[in-house]
């Protein structure tokens, strides 16, 4: 008979099966980012003007590849290895089952990835990761696109079974903190892919097939946006994972709160997806009033944002003052600098705040007209995507990887993480800094190097261009850092045991109401908000629709 | 659930900040008219040169209406008809845009001019031109290969 304390110690190990999957998935993750990275150092080089591709590679063709393999394929797959490995540590070892699901997930995303990824090398989708038609690239392409979104769902199926597994054996009790969190974002998941998932299999994929002539174009943009902006909430609530229940555990510290961050989480459900057409801002054929409506709903994400904030700098204030931090900012040295589990998320914490400031100005209305397309829109999501989330991404890779290989992140490995920080820390400054300012004169996003006839304006842009530049060089030598540490924590660090760091809730927490776990409440609100959001506005762009567009392929 | 006193007092900082400044843009939007370009005007992308505005692209003086003048830009791959335009310091201008191919940008470098223009859609904007210079206009969403070798000029003159 197993006791409650081997029960316990079974859980705090993750099982090797499914320790396997998760690596499967963080291993093409860091292969996505040593590709995309080299692509972005490229395109940093060519926009300064000094450099110029060989071999007749296109900008756009790399430009491509920088966006789907970082944008798409390194979060998808990272998110999904540290989703597998977070439900398995906490709701306890897969169902052979629920691990198949994940196996089938994982090779329907990677064929997909795969088969985009040739039609990419051949040139025949450099449509960049948004691919707006009537731009047409190959229905390989999209067909590749669509089975990375279906094997999301296949693979998400076998976590959110585990999940409705936990709660029939555990009646009236709230479920394993990380795991609600993983099921909230699979939910969202789920709910906004359906919207790309009908533009590539109704429209793009017919239409690059020549089974139909035309395509509604507002309506496939539409259809993106409905999905593009949960991606990013996609991205980030995996990040909110690692701090609100990873972080105080890593700092010695409790969970200040389990409803807070239930609630805060169930927010983000509800306000991520009714959102699109902040994206869509400066477009016409969408009524102003309709775009307003959504950027009220877009600036609700403002309260868990606050919520967020005021979790995670109570709990390092309880545990530096734990630590015998004294005064009003004292508490604030106590903190572990030197652990890079800590150190990395941190900095992403902090870019977060002009991030998130950024991220107002972008959504707002009529302001978004000053920077809508310019390249201050690349500095803001490098600071968001590519700094906050990233960097905590980063830190958990520290344990994680380990965890899971069954190696120890030395000593040394820790201080090169730290150095791996400060350079990613640095360069995003340089080069998302100089983005924001040359955005804000109007030099555009996703384009080539250009003199634009001699304009005096575009003239002015270029010194920032090359501060993109020595920033890009920077980044890059924190992405040969990173690979580095990674190829250590799989193949070279010494065997040993590391921890799965999981934060228990503060005892002076109350009882978490159940009603948060309620999702037939949740999911309602959410479908009605969608449904509040876009009917009206999606029924005039079909009705309206002017003729639709023939495919072009102009690169 | 119980809420710590601070964290009250931060959400209702926070969420009166955010309330006041969404009471801020929508003033601004719905009192001013202050709103992003959100036409809802549609023409076949086909048959766009035949088609009036567009087939007489360039700047026309108007007479009796809001703006003293209308400009008209047909934009292809990777080009804007016209390539040039001036217009006097101080007047009130309509733009009006569409594409006869691909989604392209339509952006006027250190301005709000900014619109999005979609096959089958005329994007329109009205503003007033109040500094004389040379504002270059720009293709900012990726429509091929040529995309950052199209543009145009805005000369305001006095």
């Amino acid at each position: 008979m197993t006791t409650i304390a081997e029960k316990t110690k079974d859980l705090v190990r993750v099982d090797k099966r499914d320790g396997k999957l998760a690596l499967a998935h963080i291993y093409v993750a860091f292969i996505a980012l040593a590709i995309g990275g080299l692509c972005g150092l490229l395109q940093t080089l060519v926009r300064s003007g000094t450099f110029t591709l060989p071999w007749g590679i296109g900008y756009y063709q790399i430009l491509t590849i920088h966006g789907v393999l970082l944008g798409l394929i390194l979060t998808t797959y990272f998110i999904f290895g540290f989703q597998i490995a977070v439900v398995s540590r906490t709701s306890g070892t897969l169902t052979d089952k629920q691990r198949l699901l994940g196996w089938i997930g994982f090779w329907t995303m990677t064929i997909g990835t795969t088969a985009s990824s040739i039609m990419i090398l051949l040139n025949e989708a450099s449509v960049l990761y948004t691919f707006y038609a009537p731009l047409q690239a190959h229905w390989i392409f999209y067909a590749g696109l669509a089975l990375v979104i279906v094997g999301t769902w296949i693979g998400g199926a076998g976590l959110i079974s585990k999940y409705v597994e936990w709660r029939k054996a555990n009646p009236g009790q709230p479920s394993p903190l990380l795991t609600f969190m993983v099921v909230v974002n699979l939910a969202m998941w789920i709910i906004c892919s359906l919207g790309v998932a009908v533009e590539v299999l109704f429209q793009l994929l017919p239409w690059s097939l020549g089974w139909v002539d035309k395509v509604d174009v507002l309506l496939s943009r539409t259809l993106f946006w409905y999905f593009g902006h949960p991606l990013v909430y996609f991205w980030l609530l995996p990040a909110y994972m690692v701090w609100y229940a990873i972080i105080p555990k890593i700092i010695g510290g409790k969970i200040f709160s389990d409803s807070l961050a239930r609630l805060s989480f169930m927010l983000f459900l509800l306000f991520s997806i009714p959102v699109g057409f902040h994206h869509q801002l400066t477009e016409p054929g969408i009524s102003s009033f309709w775009k307003f409506l959504q950027v009220v709903l877009t600036l609700m994400v403002v309260i868990p944002s606050l919520l967020t904030a005021f979790s995670m700098f109570a709990t390092f204030e309880i545990r530096g003052r734990a630590l015998g931090g004294k005064g009003v900012l004292g508490w604030f040295k106590e903190l572990p600098w030197g652990d890079a589990r800590f150190f990395a998320p941190f900095v992403g914490m902090v870019a977060f705040i002009p991030a998130g400031a950024g991220g107002i100005i972008n959504a707002s209305h009529q302001m978004n007209q000053l920077i809508h397309n310019t390249i201050w829109v690349t500095g803001h999501f490098h600071l968001t995507v590519a700094t906050t989330v990233l960097l905590t991404f980063f830190g958990a890779a520290y344990w994680l990887i380990p965890h899971l290989t069954g190696r120890v992140f030395t000593k040394q490995m820790n201080r090169l993480a730290i150095i791996q920080t400060i350079v990613w820390a640095f360069g995003m400054s340089i080069m998302s800094g100089a983005m924001h300012i040359v955005g804000l004169f109007g030099a555009p996003r996703r384009s080539d190097f250009s003199t634009y006839g001699g304009s005096a304006q575009a003239t002015e842009w270029i010194p920032y261009q090359i501060a993109q530049a020595v920033g890009g060089t920077i980044l890059f030598i924190g992405i040969v850092l990173i690979l580095y540490i990674v190829a250590n924590l799989i193949w070279f660090a010494p065997k040993g045991e590391t921890e799965f760091p999981v934060a228990e809730v503060s005892e002076h927490a109350e009882k978490t109401p159940m009603a948060l776990e309620n999702w037939k409440i949740w999911l309602t609100i959410c479908i009605a908000l969608i449904l509040f959001a876009y009917t009206v506005p999606v029924i005039e762009i079909i009705q309206n629709a002017p003729p639709g567009s023939i495919g072009y392929k102009l690169w | 659930m119980h809420i710590h006193k601070y964290e009250k007092w931060w959400l209702t900082f926070g969420i009166s900040s955010l309330v006041l400044f969404l009471v801020i843009v929508g003033f601004s939007a719905f009192h001013y008219g202050s709103h992003p370009p959100s036409a809802k005007v549609y023409v076949d992308p086909e048959r766009v040169d035949e088609i009036a505005p567009f087939n007489n692209p360039g700047v026309h003086k108007v007479e009796g209406k809001d703006w003293d003048y209308e400009v008209v830009f047909v934009a292809s791959a990777f080009y804007y008809n016209p390539p040039e335009i001036e217009v006097p310091l101080g007047s009130t201008v309509k733009f009006i845009a569409t594409t006869k191919d691909v989604v392209h940008g339509f952006q006027t470098a250190g301005t709000n001019i900014n619109m999005i223009l979609e096959p089958g859609y005329v994007s329109e904007y009205v503003t007033t031109v109040d500094k004389a210079g040379e504002y270059l206009i720009l293709c900012n969403e990726y429509c091929g290969i040529g995309h950052s070798s199209m543009t145009s000029m805005l000369k305001v003159v006095e």
